[in-house]
């Protein structure tokens, strides 16, 4: 599906340059259930726009299915995002003026889908979240859980191989979270790959696998344990 | 382009805040009704003075005798000069001129006479006249003729009377033609009744008038030789200076006058009078070009500041977008249509009021009698000129907004909270 290789990225700030991802090793395999973890500062959120072709990297390679995405055009990496990748933000990032429908039909405008036809796919894939009623309403008149759900039923409609979602139980109580855990588990059982970038290890528990960060390394769970003796407790 | 889905992106953008969306379409919406209100009074003006000058050619030289200021030839100066009619002959052998209309009014300029028809009587400006002045003055005639070259022959005693004359002299719906009046104790017959073209003092003037073929005056009054003032037009492709020096070069070395004497002869060039009038009126519309294009640009520049803010604003929602797969073009044309829309619909109304303005005020003047202001105008081009001035400017202030939008990047837009 996914595979990393010797990824590195610099930030610059001011005169200094910031080694962010040191040489950055990973492989996700089709369908897999994986979580990133890591705290503030490791590197989570700088390798999941990688990951989103949302960043570029400064050494290395990024393969997504059999292409190696690197130092892409603006457009292509739109188109790319567009067709292979659906994000799920910790703050949902609904549009605020468009109803749940609209939202979830918007990554179907940017395919040039006829309105009528993706209002259409809208609906079933609401209704495949369990907001089918809810389908005129704004983010604002809705819950976390909702907007969260709306959220994913966008991630879903361009029919992705590849779910991205960043934090997405972060602002949500526990119950909540565990439902919205739920629903990614349900999508990753219909074969899509589903990746989560979390500090929250009840989220990571949920999943196959966890791939732990320190310092922009990726580093295994013996090593994490060493300094997060909390986690190791709960990695059998 | 028509799909009703980027209308519907588009307006919700610009209802999302309403107060900031009136305001830019306001700037807008007063640049255009000002430039259009500008560009309307200007022709109003142009077309008022034009109303004045109607029915009066534009190549037009008026001559007149005042008195020397210069010795010259052994004569002193102070010496009164008058035309006669061996200055006719003289000015028709002019090839510049084209009809030339000697003139005379009776008793002398600006003096008036008692005429009367039957019991009723009034006074007013007697002139005596050749055929030619139709082709200088033009008239159009309510009854009957102008004086024609066999009344100047016959030196017939026919009179033509202006519009006040014949209300003042004659009962309402009588047929002034063939009835005789009395000028000064002699009776003429009347032979034509006209209508001025012309507005303004002018068109009382001419209302006030009665025309009497030039030789039937000067025996009947016994006036002699005399010739008040010549009125001639240019031939075409003569200029107006070169006609009037060639006119005062031959009645200065006919009448004895030094050359360098320009005070012995008085003359009005309306040619030189029209050329001014023709700039003033190119100049009023220049500024209101300028002025009006200035308050234009104005608000197409509150129209860029604004989309600059908006996308500002956006920068999360743009940032969303592009996640979910917006090319750059397509956030470009996203914003740039915004802008388009809103000026090009702010504009229209703009437009439509300037057009309603000027329909009232021309409703209005048309009502007032004597307005020195003729019906303002803007011409269908000049409308559509705009319109397409307010697209071009639209897409114009879109320009730095939407790179500015372009730029935006994903992950930055996400990280702003």
């Amino acid at each position: 599906m996914l595979r990393l290789s010797k990824v590195n990225k610099y930030y610059q700030v001011g005169t200094h340059s910031l080694h962010v991802l040191r040489d950055v090793d990973f492989e996700v395999a089709d369908g897999e259930f994986v979580a990133i973890m890591g705290a503030s500062g490791s590197g989570k959120s700088t390798l999941l726009n990688i990951l989103g072709i949302l960043d570029d990297y400064d050494s290395g390679e990024y393969w997504l299915g059999d292409t190696v995405i690197n130092k892409l055009s603006e457009s292509k990496a739109a188109s790319y995002r567009n067709r292979f990748i659906g994000f799920v933000f910790q703050s949902f990032n609904l549009l605020p003026f468009k109803t749940a429908l609209e939202n979830v039909a918007l990554p179907l405008y940017y395919q040039g889908v006829t309105r009528r036809k993706r209002n259409q796919i809208a609906a079933q894939y609401l209704e495949r979240v369990g907001l089918r009623d809810w389908a005129d309403h704004l983010p604002s008149e809705m819950s976390g859980g909702q907007k969260q759900r709306v959220a994913i039923a966008r991630a879903l409609i361009g029919k992705p191989r590849l779910i991205l979602a960043d934090e997405p139980t972060g602002a949500l109580d526990s119950e909540t979270s565990k439902q919205i855990m739920d629903l990614l588990s349900e999508i990753n059982a219909t074969g899509i790959t589903v990746l989560i970038v979390t500090h929250d290890p009840e989220v990571a528990s949920r999943t196959q696998r966890t791939i732990r960060l320190r310092d922009g390394k990726v580093v295994n769970a013996l090593e994490a344990s060493a300094s997060h003796p909390g986690i190791a407790a709960a990695v059998p | 382009m028509f799909d009703l889905d980027k209308w519907k992106e588009i307006w919700s953008t610009l209802r999302s805040n309403p107060l900031r969306t009136f305001l830019t379409a306001f700037g807008v919406f007063w640049g255009i009704l000002m430039l259009m209100a500008m560009l309307g009074f200007g022709s109003a003006i142009q077309s008022g003075s034009q109303r004045q000058m109607k029915g009066m050619a534009t190549n037009l030289l008026f001559v007149w005798g005042q008195q020397t200021t210069e010795s010259y030839d052994g004569l002193p100066p102070g010496r009164g000069v008058r035309f006669n009619t061996a200055d006719i002959e003289l000015l028709r052998r002019l090839p510049s001129i084209e009809y030339l209309a000697p003139r005379l009014q009776l008793g002398g300029w600006m003096n008036n006479f008692t005429v009367s028809h039957e019991s009723k009587n009034g006074t007013f400006t007697v002139m005596a006249d050749y055929p030619e002045l139709k082709h200088i003055v033009a008239f159009e005639y309510d009854a009957g003729r102008f004086i024609n070259e066999r009344d100047i022959a016959e030196q017939r005693k026919v009179v033509v009377i202006g519009r006040a004359v014949y209300e003042q002299l004659f009962e309402p719906g009588i047929d002034p033609i063939n009835k005789h009046i009395k000028i000064s104790g002699v009776y003429f017959q009347v032979v034509g009744l006209t209508r001025t073209l012309r507005g303004g003092n002018q068109g009382d003037r001419d209302a006030n008038t009665l025309f009497v073929p030039f030789t039937t005056l000067k025996t009947a009054f016994n006036i002699g030789d005399r010739v008040g003032f010549f009125a001639m037009t240019a031939k075409p492709g003569t200029d107006g200076p070169e006609l009037e020096r060639q006119v005062r070069e031959a009645l200065s070395r006919h009448h004895r006058i030094s050359p360098t004497d320009q005070l012995a002869i008085g003359s009005f060039n309306m040619f030189v009078m029209y050329s001014k009038f023709e700039m003033f009126f190119l100049v009023l519309q220049l500024v209101s070009w300028v002025v009006g294009g200035a308050t234009l640009l104005a608000g197409v520049i509150g129209v860029s500041n604004i989309m600059l803010i908006t996308v500002k604003e956006r920068t999360k929602e743009i940032g969303v977008r592009k996640a979910l797969g917006a090319s750059p073009m397509s956030i470009v044309s996203m914003v740039m249509k915004e802008s388009i829309v809103l000026t090009a619909f702010a504009g229209l109304i703009g437009v439509v009021a300037g057009v309603a303005l000027l329909a009232g005020t021309g409703a209005i003047l048309e009502h007032l009698p004597e307005s020195p202001l003729g019906p303002p105008n803007v011409s269908l081009s000049t409308v559509l000129t705009a319109v397409a001035v307010l697209i071009g400017a639209g897409a114009l202030a879109g320009v730095m907004p939407a790179t500015h939008a372009a730029s935006i990047k994903p992950i930055e837009a996400l990280r702003a909270e």
